[in-house]
């Protein structure tokens, strides 16, 4: 049957072309093209890679910051604490320090205060003296003309006297 | 779903009109039927579905259009014959004038074989025929295309989006290189890569330029596959090593007697795996050229019995080139695809070695 039978010119033309055709192509075609693929593959898989790597940097970029910030917060709360026993020392050395300062300041007080009123009293002695004397004199003054008189007047100065 | 309503109502139009028309000439005409037939031979040229099909299938020193009263409009190829008594003669094949003219000798048999006068000289015929002529711009294109493609590799860089037909081939090649290559021939893959893919593109693309109307059905041709055959059987043999003729000539774990049977098993395996795989191309290009053929033939043959028959036989026998066109071009791939990767296979054995060794 003629359909089985292998045509000899078609046979040769086959052979020579697809070996033409083979060597252009690995040549010019499958040879770069698949360095090419192969290279874009091997550039994705760096990619992809280092991008895995960043992240894992990244991840462990915020672990540091978040223990940073976490001490941070440490010593900031320590900070705090100091400052406000330093501030309540201050303040109660400060309140100590105004107490003895009005505790001076009222002994001080109360000292002029007692000098006053001695002087006070010195000056009141003295002016009941004065009066004594006043008194004494008109009395003495008044003895001479009645004794009975005399004896009310004394009385009625007795009574008018009043110390303090 | 309408469409699928439409075609049905037309295929049982088409067969109700068909059976009514063939029954009713039937019976009118069941007694005269022989003379009938001799009467319509002398009447008009008779049809021959086998020979159309054959002359569709087969080689051919011209690349035949349409023939119109008598008159046959074809493109001529060029005819390079060699015989020891005439040398090397090279001439337009319209110079037999269709089989009816002797040329230098030379005579253009009926089947299209071209034989000298004398029947004693032997004939080398290294025609540029329709197949050889159709595979070689088929092959040009191909070469066009894909170095087109491989420059944009080049002049675009590696990381740049693929554009164009690059697109269309780059997932191809990648299916070839994974599926095929390295599934098949393991870390060894890169070296027989440039080979697959050309054996993959060199069907392919003469599988498809074949499924256009009016070529040549080239990889349909027992010559064309032959070829390819004896290329993956050579790349096969250069690939084996010592493991796998130790296999062959002494195959592991079977009795000894049984040896001396598996032994020309074995040996006959090495060339009928190859011969398989052209067999299998060939039939399966061949066998769909014939079926299309078939169908629209069937439209001028039920057109011989009446033009009625004819007519409505039409868009039956449309639908089904058309289904069957379809399943050809899936063949194409299917074909292209299924000899690379026996073609793998095959080789992927024969390197097989040292280090499947500790898995017997």
């Amino acid at each position: 049957m003629e359909l089985l039978q292998p045509g000899l010119g078609l046979l040769v033309w086959t052979l020579i072309a697809f070996g033409i055709v083979f060597f252009i192509l690995k040549k010019y075609a499958w040879v770069p093209i698949l360095t090419a693929l192969k290279e874009r593959e091997t550039g994705i898989a760096d990619a992809i890679s280092s991008a895995e790597k960043v992240k894992l940097e990244m991840a462990s970029l915020k672990n540091e910051n978040e223990a940073l910030m976490n001490q941070a917060r440490e010593e900031r709360g320590v900070m705090i604490k100091d400052a406000k026993v330093a501030s309540d020392k201050m303040i109660a050395e400060a309140k100590d320090k105004a107490r003895a300062e009005y505790d001076r300041i009222i002994a001080e007080a109360q000292q002029a205060i007692q000098q006053q009123k001695n002087a006070a009293l010195i000056d009141v002695k003295n002016q009941v003296g004065a009066l004594v004397i006043e008194v004494s004199e008109k009395i003495l003054r008044r003895e001479l003309a009645n004794k009975s008189e005399q004896e009310a007047f004394i009385q009625q100065l007795a009574e008018t006297v009043k110390l303090n | 779903m309408m469409f699928k309503k439409h075609l049905k109502s037309l295929l049982v139009l088409a067969f109700s009109l068909f059976v009514v028309l063939f029954s009713t000439s039937l019976i009118a005409q069941e007694k005269a039927a022989d003379t009938n037939i001799e009467a319509k031979k002398e009447e008009e040229p008779t049809l021959k579905p086998s020979d159309l099909i054959m002359e569709h299938i087969m080689d051919n020193h011209e690349f035949h259009i349409a023939e119109i009263n008598g008159q046959v409009i074809a493109i001529p190829l060029p005819v390079i014959l060699y015989s020891q008594q005439k040398g090397v003669s090279v001439f337009m094949s319209s110079k037999f004038e269709h089989g009816k003219a002797i040329y230098n000798g030379y005579t253009l048999s009926e089947k299209g074989v071209i034989e000298a006068e004398d029947k004693s000289e032997q004939v080398f015929d290294f025609s540029l025929t329709r197949n050889v002529v159709q595979m070689i711009l088929a092959l040009a294109l191909l070469v066009y295309l894909v170095i087109g493609a491989a420059k944009k590799y080049q002049n675009g860089g590696v990381k740049v989006a693929p554009t164009g037909f690059q697109n269309a081939l780059e997932p191809i090649i990648t299916f070839i290189r994974d599926e095929v290559g390295k599934s098949n021939l393991g870390h060894k893959y890169e070296r027989y890569m440039p080979y697959l893919l050309t054996v993959f593109f060199f069907i392919l693309i003469n599988n498809i330029i074949g499924l256009i109307p009016g070529t040549a059905n080239v990889t349909g041709n027992i010559a064309f596959t032959l070829v390819l055959a004896v290329i993956s059987l050579l790349v096969i043999l250069f690939s084996t090593n010592g493991h796998f003729w130790l296999h062959i000539f002494w195959p592991p774990g079977v009795p000894f007697l049984v040896k001396f049977i598996l032994i020309p098993v074995e040996l006959l395996g090495v060339f009928i795996k190859p011969a398989a795989l052209m067999i299998r191309l060939f039939a399966n290009m061949v066998a769909g050229h014939i079926v299309i053929t078939c169908f629209i033939l069937l439209i001028f043959i039920f057109g011989a019995m009446s033009n009625v028959a004819g007519w409505g036989f039409s868009p039956v026998s449309i639908a089904f080139t058309v289904f069957i066109y379809f399943i050809e071009i899936l063949v194409a791939f299917i074909q292209a695809f299924i000899f690379t990767n026996l073609t793998a296979v095959f080789i992927g054995q024969a390197i097989e070695g040292a280090h499947d060794e500790a898995h017997h």
